[in-house]
């Protein structure tokens, strides 16, 4: 409930018991509410959420700490209450008792309807248990009402009458109520069934369309362990970014592109390119700028350096993206090539430089090369965190 | 030095052949399990130096394992290993106990490189644990309004965790740096030791966001 207003459980806890003292308001709102919202469940991708489902990692637990805190909350509210009571400003003293015992009577019949820890055995709507537990419920009503009515015998008739309509409609209503939510209930969970056979046929395509075929080809090319290689990496990288859910468009964002040119390159270059990055931004045309350049130098390193991987890392922060690409491949002497040819050059440092960004190569024959590059970021367009976009996605 | 015993606990048969079969030899092989229950079992029998350990298993997954496991015997290390890039599942191992994390690509030579590092006591951080450290202590805050040194990277470490994320060995990193390769090992069990200390706000809001806690 207190993800829906999105503020702490501790306080939405806090106000309903200061609701409370109000006349058992608190109370009431706080059964209905409980009743009509969803519990909340968070959006995982689908390999955490099944990963979790089966029990293979360890997810958040309904700590000591929260149900003492409860205990606590319920004992200061009652605790409130009663001093209210003693004090004799409350609800009167006759109408008390009565209201107690018929509050804990709709307890019994309202707690059946829990989704959670009573689960199925206390939502069967017939047999024995169920018919105790209603019987139990509405005896604890009437009683209420028989105490009640007795004991407000001696006002006026209307006022007896007006009270024995409003409880009687009351009883009905509360007792009917479960019933309602349980229709409405059954109808979202229908069309939740629903939606969950069309992600079962989504999921079945998909592998259909990818790792079924990835799985052929790997058979026709089993005799050339770089094409297996790449095949197998590729499927790799799809059913990752599926199952842990990055899978962003390239035109998204720095990281999307990057990543987006890493694939590329280890289809065409069947050279390993590892992406890892701190942060993102979105692209403008500097941003672009960076990541094309980036991806020459992915491709240089793929094609000159003779390694089996290629490591990019991107930062975010601040004022400035920067991109590493490095590989440990045979270098070359940067010196000597910077006249002739215009592949380092023109498409990787000038393409920066133009950008107000800067562009250093490092490397020695027989040292790996390392390319870093920089640009500033425009003040407006404040960096987005990967938390953020994670977010996006999953809405 | 003697042979390091090692335990291989994963639910997954093939990986376990073969990385026993990669790692046989220069290391002994002393236990392999495939859920929790089992793994806390052999684990306690055996008392290996280092356990290579799944993130997601049966029974709770490698959390679960260190979880029970720690406080009774801290001197048995665990090195994570898995296919996951979920950031939460990475950092939440580290913060159980686990003193590294590397995915299960990773070359034997390299593995074994990692076992040794993980039993002297150090801590093996693959360049995506640098990066998703990186963003976990992401964001400046002044310096003013920190007295715990627990909730920072130094500069140092930073630059440190950065050339990891760039790729950068250890051996590497020293040499980039003009420090030894052991102050960089220093600086990244420092590291470590923060991630798994620092209640920083940030980080437990990250956590949190994430779902860790």
């Amino acid at each position: 409930m207190a993800d829906h207003l999105g503020v702490p459980v501790l306080y939405v806890r806090l106000a309903f018991i200061v609701a409370t003292w109000l006349h058992g308001i608190g109370v009431i709102a706080y059964l209905l509410l409980w009743r009509f919202l969803p519990l909340s469940r968070p959006d995982l991708a689908p390999g955490l959420e099944s990963a979790t489902r089966r029990g293979l990692r360890t997810g958040s637990r309904t700590g000591t700490a929260e149900i003492a805190q409860t205990i606590a909350l319920g004992a200061v509210g009652i605790g409130v209450l009663l001093l209210i009571q003693s004090t004799g400003r409350g609800i009167g003293g006759n109408l008390f008792a009565p209201l107690l015992v018929g509050v804990v009577g709709l307890a019994v019949i309202w707690r059946q309807y829990d989704d959670v820890a009573w689960g199925r055995w206390m939502r069967e709507t017939r047999g024995w248990g169920f018919a105790s537990r209603i019987g139990a419920g509405i005896v604890l009503v009437a009683f209420a009402a028989l105490f009640f009515l007795t004991q407000e015998g001696g006002w006026g008739a209307a006022l007896d009458l007006a009270s024995a309509l409003v409880i009687a409609l009351l009883g009905v209503l509360l007792i009917l109520g479960p019933w309602v939510t349980r229709l409405l209930g059954d109808l979202s969970e229908e069309r939740r069934e629903r939606v969950r056979s069309q992600e079962r046929a989504d999921v079945a395509a998909h592998l259909h369309d990818s790792v079924l075929q990835t799985l052929a080809l790997l058979q026709k090319n089993a005799g050339d362990a770089g094409a297996v290689a790449t095949l197998a990496r590729r499927q790799e990288r799809e059913l990752r970014a599926w199952l842990y859910g990055n899978d962003q468009q390239p035109g998204d964002s720095l990281v999307a592109a990057l990543r987006a040119a890493a694939a590329d390159i280890e289809d065409t270059h069947r050279v390993p390119v590892e992406v890892i990055a701190v942060g993102d931004a979105p692209l403008d045309p500097d941003v672009t700028a960076l990541a094309r350049a980036a991806r020459e130098a992915m491709v240089n390193a793929a094609k000159h350096a003779h390694v089996d991987r290629v490591d990019v890392y991107a930062e975010t922060g601040g004022r400035t993206a920067q991109v590493f690409v490095r590989d440990r491949g045979v270098g070359f002497d940067p010196d000597a090539i910077a006249h002739d040819r215009m592949g380092v050059r023109g498409s990787i440092i000038d393409r920066v430089e133009r950008h107000g960004g800067s562009a250093s190569v490092r490397s020695a024959p027989g040292e790996g090369t390392e390319v870093a590059l920089s640009v500033p970021l425009r003040g407006s367009d404040t960096p987005i965190d990967t938390e953020a976009l994670d977010t996006e996605e999953k809405a | 030095m003697s042979t390091l015993r090692v335990a291989i606990i994963d639910d997954h048969v093939m990986f376990r052949t073969g990385v026993r079969a990669e790692i046989e030899g220069p290391v002994e092989v002393v236990a392999e399990a495939e859920d929790v229950d089992s793994a806390v079992k052999v684990l306690t029998e055996t008392l290996p130096d280092v356990v290579l350990l799944d993130v997601h298993m049966p029974g709770g997954g490698g959390l679960e394992v260190i979880r029970r496991l720690h406080q009774r015997h801290p001197e048995v290390k665990f090195l994570a290993l898995s296919v996951s890039d979920a950031a939460e599942d990475v950092i939440g191992i580290i913060r159980a106990g686990a003193r590294g994390y590397v995915t299960k690509n990773i070359s034997g030579a390299e593995l074994l490189d990692a076992i040794a590092r993980v039993a002297a006591g150090d801590a093996v951080f693959s360049p995506r644990l640098a990066g998703f450290v990186l963003d976990a202590f992401a964001g400046t805050i002044e310096i003013a309004q920190v007295d715990e040194d627990l909730d920072r990277l130094t500069e140092r470490e930073r630059e440190v965790m950065r050339l990891i994320a760039r790729g950068y060995a250890y051996k590497e990193v020293a040499k980039e740096l003009f420090i030894s390769v052991k102050t960089v090992e220093t600086h990244v069990s420092s590291v470590l030791r923060k991630l798994q200390l620092s209640s920083r706000h940030e980080l437990t809001r990250w956590a949190n966001d994430r779902r860790l806690i």
